[in-house]
């Protein structure tokens, strides 16, 4: 068990999320960096859509009741086990009743704890992954105890021969695909978007970023449509709006970007301020 | 009839199929027929199908690696659909309460429309309203089907909490709030029923084609019918 001694800023449980449900009207949830969670977990020899634990801005502090391994990976939050400084993306050993913490934020956004054999919270439709009216609960509190298996058996600490990408921390540019209403934007608005740098408003979260400044427009309005994490609104007051994983499944919105996995990843990582801008392929 | 579809590449795994945008009972037909032929021929490689008034998405678990050839086997899908086959569809009878308890925006739509709170409630539960599909929220379904006298725009500012179970009327649209959420449509009932239930194996028992009636109950029914929910595993 790991107990909750503070939950941080905003922490979930995440795997890759709901498959199979998205025509119900449930979200596709899961982790917002797939590329950090992905390598946390591949570290620890867990399967890719084993659940970790997703901490936003600032990290929680956590005492593990059992021994295990674990990996943190993502954001460079400045973890201390035991108020002794580790790093991230390396295997570290706990014992029982060691106590990790974070520190100040120096990169990116969210930061992953990824633990041998994977968290194992409730599964609702598929999936471990925390969603309002779709799992008890939608975010950790403190007190609360979260499962891991003790019994997983324990591997050498050696340097891995993959090296963490941390170039998504720090890209500005997300690469994007033409959206399915992007032919409605006149040549000159195309060559616009390319060369605008937009900035992330406060309104960031699982859901959407918003971005600035807004973008004049005379899109004609769609019938509502599927839309997809990565998927980029623009509304007729100019508003662009990146969906995250949490996002509805349909909108009303004209699509003109769709972003790419990895795109989505390196948005993730950002907040307010923060810069971006598009490249299309 | 065979429409002249537009398929357009999504993302790395995903399809677009767009049919004419228009809210159109045949198309709704088609789009089912053909969403339920890929839920078929992919059934041993796991695929998820988002379906909306005129488009189909096809969400595939790995990257595609050969676009065109993917639309072309789903293009040689395509005319094999059944012209004359009809979607099965159920017709599901709603209780709806609208008290003035629950319906606590009645009073004013009846002043906007100058229609008495009778008359909106007979227009609006004798029709029988078309599924599209289900979006916004886990289990809220896009009904087709609205009396145009009951036609009224979304309000201006939305209600932050609009309780789980109401009827409400937005723009040219009629829905049910499967939970509590914020909202911006005119709430002129409550249903007792759970529209979506994630412990269930199937969480929502309408589906897309399906059609919808409102039955008006009083408060005594509606009591009765929401306990029973309450008591059973379809919460």
């Amino acid at each position: 068990m790991l107990k909750v001694l503070h939950p941080g800023f905003y922490s979930t449980i995440q795997d890759s999320g709901r498959f199979g449900y998205r025509s119900f009207g449930v979200p596709k949830s899961g982790v917002m960096d797939a590329h950090s969670s992905r390598y946390a977990n591949t570290l620890l020899r867990n399967h890719e859509n084993d659940a970790v634990l997703e901490m936003t801005m600032q990290g929680g502090k956590f005492q593990f009741l059992e021994p295990t391994q674990i990996v943190i990976s993502g954001s460079d939050m400045q973890p201390r086990l035991n108020s002794i400084p580790i790093n991230n993306n390396t295997i570290i050993n706990i014992a029982k009743n060691d106590i990790l913490e974070f520190g100040k934020l120096k990169s990116g956004i969210r930061v992953y704890l990824a633990i041998k054999g994977g968290f194992k919270t409730e599964i609702v439709l598929g999936s471990r992954s925390q969603y309002k009216c779709i799992t008890k609960g939608f975010r950790l509190h403190k007190n609360d105890v979260i499962a891991y298996d003790s019994n997983n058996s324990i591997i050498k600490v050696s340097y891995s021969s993959v090296k963490y990408d941390d170039s998504i921390l720090k890209s500005e540019k997300l690469e994007v695909f033409e959206g399915p209403e992007f032919k409605f934007l006149s040549e000159k608005q195309k060559k616009e978007l390319m060369e605008i740098k937009f900035t992330i408003t406060n309104k960031n979260n699982r859901m959407a970023y918003q971005l600035e400044p807004l973008f004049l427009n005379e899109m004609p309005s769609i019938l509502t449509s599927p839309i997809l994490p990565g998927t980029v609104q623009l509304t007729p007051s100019g508003q662009l709006i990146v969906l995250m994983r949490d996002c509805q499944t349909t909108g009303g919105y004209p699509r003109i970007f769709q972003l790419t996995e990895q795109s989505i990843n390196i948005l993730c990582q950002k907040t307010i301020k923060h810069n971006i801008s598009f490249r299309l392929l | 009839m065979s429409y002249n579809l537009r398929y357009f590449q999504y993302n790395e795994r995903s399809i677009l199929i767009e049919w004419p945008s228009v809210i159109d009972e045949n198309i709704l037909n088609d789009i089912l027929k053909f969403k339920h032929l890929i839920e078929n021929k992919y059934i041993k490689q796991k695929v998820e199908v988002i379906s909306s008034y005129a488009s189909l998405l096809i969400i595939y678990t790995s990257t595609i690696d050969k676009f065109n050839d993917t639309v072309l086997s789903l293009k040689e899908l395509y005319v094999t659909i059944n012209a004359t086959e009809t979607i099965k569809s159920q017709l599901w009878e709603i209780p709806v309460c609208y008290d003035d308890e629950f319906a606590t925006d009645l009073d004013d739509f009846s002043k906007q429309k100058s229609l008495s709170k009778s008359q909106i409630i007979e227009l609006h539960s004798s029709a029988i309203y078309t599924v599209y599909f289900t979006g916004f929220l886990p289990g809220f379904l896009y009904l087709g089907g609205l009396d145009e006298q009951l036609f009224l725009d979304r309000k201006k500012t939305p209600s932050l909490d609009v309780k789980k179970g109401a009827v409400a009327i937005g723009g040219k649209q009629t829905g049910i709030y499967p939970q509590n959420s914020p909202g911006g449509w005119h709430v002129i009932g409550n249903t007792p029923v759970s529209l979506f239930s994630p412990k269930a194996n199937s969480p929502c028992f309408i589906k897309s084609g399906d059609r919808v009636k409102f039955i008006p109950v009083d408060r005594s029914v509606y009591n009765n019918i929401k306990q029973a929910f309450e008591a059973s595993d379809y919460k």
